[in-house]
């Protein structure tokens, strides 16, 4: 610690701090442009000059490290002349276009200008004017606006991890720009909205919508992936106009991924249901709540009291909240069905009991580890704030491998990288436990006859040192394992991976799930899991917040189920067509922004949220309407006031939660065959209905990659394929008709095709085995 | 001009030669930073396909230094002596920075304008030559001057660039 003044006032700071950081610590304010907490050290802008004891000229506090004795003036007589030359030279080419920018009301040169600028400027000569870019569907560009801060750039290159944005040509004729047109690929790039200190980026969907004056910030908590993102809406007349993250170190930083930031456009879309509607004649009819409640709970205890409670499921999407889980499930439980279950895109339910959930585990604890392993996860489109993390510690030394369905650039230093199909991934699972065995404490018995006779290949045993050889790792499972039939043996080698190597396994939950392991929506008992509720073709379902086709692993049993059922409800909030066809009853519910409601993180920590917004139209919060359901079906207990009431009762210490065990589960066999199986990966902007809604997000080069199917240039020549023709996918007496193209990304025995899709919908099951065949060919 | 290829695996962009003299600059840095080589490899670039610079060759000079597209549009954009365009067969840059300016550069440029008929920036129809307005060369004793291809001209005068241009053998 060094003692230093900064504007009189003595302070005890950390020799490897810059003065502004000093500063920013005491709270004395230091103007700056370029300078980003998160960010490296440019000292390009030189707005932070201030005045140093003994110095012959102004510093610049981003740049100028402390040092004992140090005195420093912020407001001094130099520091301020020289902020406000600064700032002269800053406004020469500046627009001052304030009154038709966006970023007008907050914009950090305008703020800046207010307090170093001069009202008249000394500059007579032409200003430059520069040729906005299209950077894409999410980010407007006016770069005449541009002060050259490098911002944006920094964090293309530092956080994004990729270089999109760069500072071309020199002096007056620098810009920024990608200098060949094209949209930004991260998936954070929002960010950089942020991070602009003037309008020269703005949010593209939000252009023109309103001024940061008028609107009103809501905390809430962002709810498309396991993280609970931090965010703040803001509201303008009861419309959610943008949304913009909250600094939260332990989970976002000072980031939000683009699916959070955009997907609240899903809100406006025309497809918002807003009415209560019955089917009656097959027409369907708007009707008042009562009514549509009554019919709910008439058809219900009509199925009941003719087939019996078990011939009833509820399934409730995984983005649900909390409270909804719980009254869902307590709702139902109440007629006296255990068929409930939020796991819709599970398929494999055998290691149903154990428990993988971490509860001394914190996201943070992510940049202690030196060791990572992701099997079977996307993890920039899946998790792309956990990505972010991973990707920090591994800048600082922690090692990567990945073996997945693909490879795919994961903008970080990876040590190692494969793609294998499924039976193959098994075998390199089994392989690396083999590599771990020879140095194990405890030989796991009941394994010794399932693994390989053969030795590790190179490979595995490479997996296995990096794992040996860390004092902190962790293996991260996604969803390109824990959606596929055989998700369970592939688990549980990971399982047995983790343990052989004292490693931490985190399996990621898909949005909310662990709310709804918290809360019980799944069969506690002889329930139903969600695969069997289809496959069993019951007479009534209770479908909650998902598009039975989009949300599913199964679509076509999904389909079929449907049709055959005798009473169907749908409480959601968006259109869907296959609800219209298959449902009594459509209950409309309300969004994300318009509810309260818990958030349970993927490491257990619970984050409340108020709702923001009034619902759409007619619709509800979704724990009101079971809350009514639940008085309607005269069951006792339904009388909360506020979700605060449910969450006190999911938490009491009355109530007794089944909890898995640890002791894990041990597959019959490795030995799975395959001949051409589909990669059924749920597309970063598909993943629920909301953020298919949003437009913007939709129209990104991620988004428009959805439509083709793609295989390996081997695979492709061995079927006798080629990017020319379509490609004719087909399982059992299902056939899509699909593009193709050749990306040698995906693993041998593999053809990818995004899920959640009309596509897929119309394909038996994700992940499974199809034939392929030229189209015109059949 | 050097045949180059372009697009393919890493250790057979360019060719042989071309490689061979940027991997005598890419050694001069340490290991993982072969960013530094880029100006080098730009000139040898640029040197070997006529005197300017495509997107294609350097998409291909970024891949062949594994580093983004955009920083070597950065560094290629930046540089007078990078061109990204077609040039004539003899360069001629303009220095019109301060201390030329004082000594009359204006003057100078607007000889070369009307002697060749075109604009900074442009090339005589011939293929000849091409003009050029750049910032200081560090030659400011000697202003005003020029560079024309890989020589220095100073203390210029009408008369002297008349002699110098008609005295190339073109
Ligand atoms: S666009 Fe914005 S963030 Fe990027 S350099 Fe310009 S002012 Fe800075
Ligand atoms: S903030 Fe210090 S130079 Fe920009
Ligand atoms: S100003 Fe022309 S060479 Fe320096």
């Amino acid at each position: 610690m060094v003692n230093i003044e900064i504007d009189g006032i003595p302070l005890k700071v950390d020799p490897t701090k810059m003065i502004i950081q000093a500063a920013d610590e005491a709270g004395i304010d230091i103007p700056r442009f370029c300078y980003h907490k998160k960010l490296s050290i440019a000292a390009n802008c030189r707005m932070c000059l201030v005045e140093v004891d003994k110095a012959r000229k102004p510093l610049p506090a981003c740049s100028t490290p402390v040092s004992d004795g140090m005195k420093v003036f912020t407001d001094s007589k130099v520091a301020v002349n020289a902020q406000r030359s600064v700032m002269e030279f800053l406004l020469i080419n500046h627009p001052l276009d304030c009154p038709i920018c966006d970023q007008g009301g907050e914009c950090e040169l305008q703020d800046l200008s207010m307090g170093y600028g001069e009202g008249i400027s000394r500059f007579t000569e032409r200003k430059r004017a520069v040729k906005d870019k299209d950077i894409g569907p999410l980010i407007q560009t006016d770069m005449t606006r541009c002060i050259h801060c490098t911002r944006c750039v920094r964090f293309g290159q530092e956080i994004a991890g990729i270089k999109e944005l760069g500072a071309t040509g020199r002096g007056e004729h620098m810009e920024i720009s990608t200098y060949v047109e094209h949209s930004l690929v991260s998936e954070l790039s929002g960010n950089i909205i942020d991070l602009c200190p003037v309008g020269a980026l703005t949010s593209k969907p939000f252009r023109y919508k309103a001024r940061a004056w008028e609107m009103q910030a809501r905390p809430s908590i962002a709810p498309h992936d396991a993280v609970g993102s931090n965010i703040e809406l803001h509201i303008r007349k009861n419309e959610v106009m943008r949304v913009v993250p909250r600094d939260n170190e332990d989970l976002n930083e000072s980031w939000l991924s683009d699916r959070d930031r955009f997907s609240y456009l899903g809100l406006s879309s025309e497809d918002r249901l807003s009415e209560p509607m019955i089917k009656l004649d097959n027409q369907w009819q708007v009707v008042d709540w009562q009514t549509a409640l009554d019919k709910t709970v008439e058809g219900l205890k009509g199925v009941i009291s003719k087939f019996g409670a078990e011939e009833v499921a509820g399934l409730i999407s995984p983005t649900a909240t909390l409270e909804e889980a719980y009254l869902f499930q307590k709702w139902l439980r109440g007629l006296g069905t255990d068929n409930i279950d939020h796991r819709l895109r599970q398929q494999d339910f055998t290691d149903t009991d154990v428990d993988d959930s971490l509860s001394d585990w914190q996201l943070a604890d992510i940049d202690d580890s030196d060791a990572f392993v992701l099997l079977g996860t996307n993890i920039r489109a899946e998790q792309p704030i956990i990505a972010h993390r991973i990707r920090q510690a591994a800048l600082a030394g922690a090692t990567v491998s990945s073996i997945n369905l693909f490879t795919r650039d994961l903008l970080m230093p990876v040590d190692r990288q494969m793609a294998v199909n499924s039976p193959q991934l098994v075998q390199t699972l089994a392989g690396i436990a083999k590599a771990l065995l020879a140095a194990a404490k405890q030989e796991p018995e009941d394994w010794l006859d399932l693994l390989p006779e053969r030795a590790p290949s190179a490979f595995e045993h490479n997996v296995a040192l990096q794992l040996s050889n860390a004092m902190n790792a962790t293996l991260f499972v996604g969803d390109l394992i824990n959606h596929q039939p055989q998700a369970s043996t592939l688990r549980s080698l990971a399982r047995l991976v983790a343990e052989l190597s004292d490693s931490r396994l985190v399996v990621l939950p898909s949005s909310n799930s662990n709310a709804h392991r918290l809360a019980g929506s799944m069969p506690a008992d002889k329930g139903l899991n969600a695969r069997h509720c289809w496959e069993r073709a019951l007479r009534g379902y209770v479908m909650m917040g998902f598009d039975p086709l989009l949300d599913t692993a199964q679509p076509t049993i999904v389909h079929d189920a449907l049709r055959r059922a005798s009473f169907v409800v749908s409480i959601s909030s968006f259109e869907s067509d296959w609800v219209r066809q298959y449902a009594n009853v459509i209950l409309p519910m309300a969004c994300f922004a318009e509810t309260s409601g818990t958030f349970v993180g993927i490491d257990q920590r619970k984050q409340q949220f108020a709702g923001a917004v009034a619902p759409r139209g007619d619709s509800r919060p979704g724990w009101k309407i079971l809350r009514v359901l639940g008085n309607i079906s005269k069951l006792k207990g339904f009388d909360y006031i506020s979700s605060q009431d449910v969450v006190d009762e999911i938490e009491s210490p009355l109530r007794e939660l089944k909890r898995g065990s640890k002791t894990g589960f041990i597959p019959d066999s490795l030995n799975l065959e395959s001949d051409l199986m589909l990669i059924s990966e749920v597309p970063m902007y598909r993943s629920d209905s909301l953020v298919r809604h949003s437009k913007a997000l939709q129209q990104t080069p991620e988004s428009r990659a959805d439509g083709f199917a793609r295989i390996n240039q081997k695979e492709a020549d061995k079927r006798g394929l080629d990017p020319q023709h379509e490609v004719v996918i087909s399982q059992d007496d299902r056939k899509v008709s699909v593009p193709l193209e050749i990306d040698n990304n995906i693993a041998d025995g593999c053809i990818y095709l995004a899920a959640a899709t009309s596509v897929s919908a119309q394909l038996g099951s994700l992940f499974s085995q199809v034939q392929v065949m030229k189209a015109g060919r059949e | 001009m050097t045949q180059m290829l372009l697009t393919g695996p890493k250790e057979e962009l360019f060719s042989d030669a071309l490689r061979e003299q940027m991997d005598t600059w890419i050694a001069k840095y340490p290991e993982g930073q072969a960013q530094s080589a880029v100006i080098p490899c730009l000139h040898i670039l640029q040197d070997a396909n006529g005197g300017w610079l495509s997107r294609g060759i350097m998409d291909a000079l970024a891949d062949y230094l594994d580093i983004p597209a955009i920083s070597v549009y950065e560094v290629a954009t930046f540089y007078t002596m990078f061109e990204l365009e077609p040039v004539g067969k003899h360069k001629i840059s303009v220095c019109t920075n301060i201390s030329c300016m004082l000594c009359g550069s204006e003057k100078i440029m607007n000889h070369l304008q009307q002697k060749l008929n075109i604009k900074p920036g442009e090339t005589t129809q011939d293929g000849q030559f091409t003009l050029k307005e750049v910032e200081c060369l560090g030659a400011c004793v000697g202003a005003p001057m020029m560079l024309l291809d890989r020589d220095y001209h100073e203390y210029l005068t009408p008369e002297k660039i008349d002699n110098i241009l008609d005295g190339l053998a073109s």
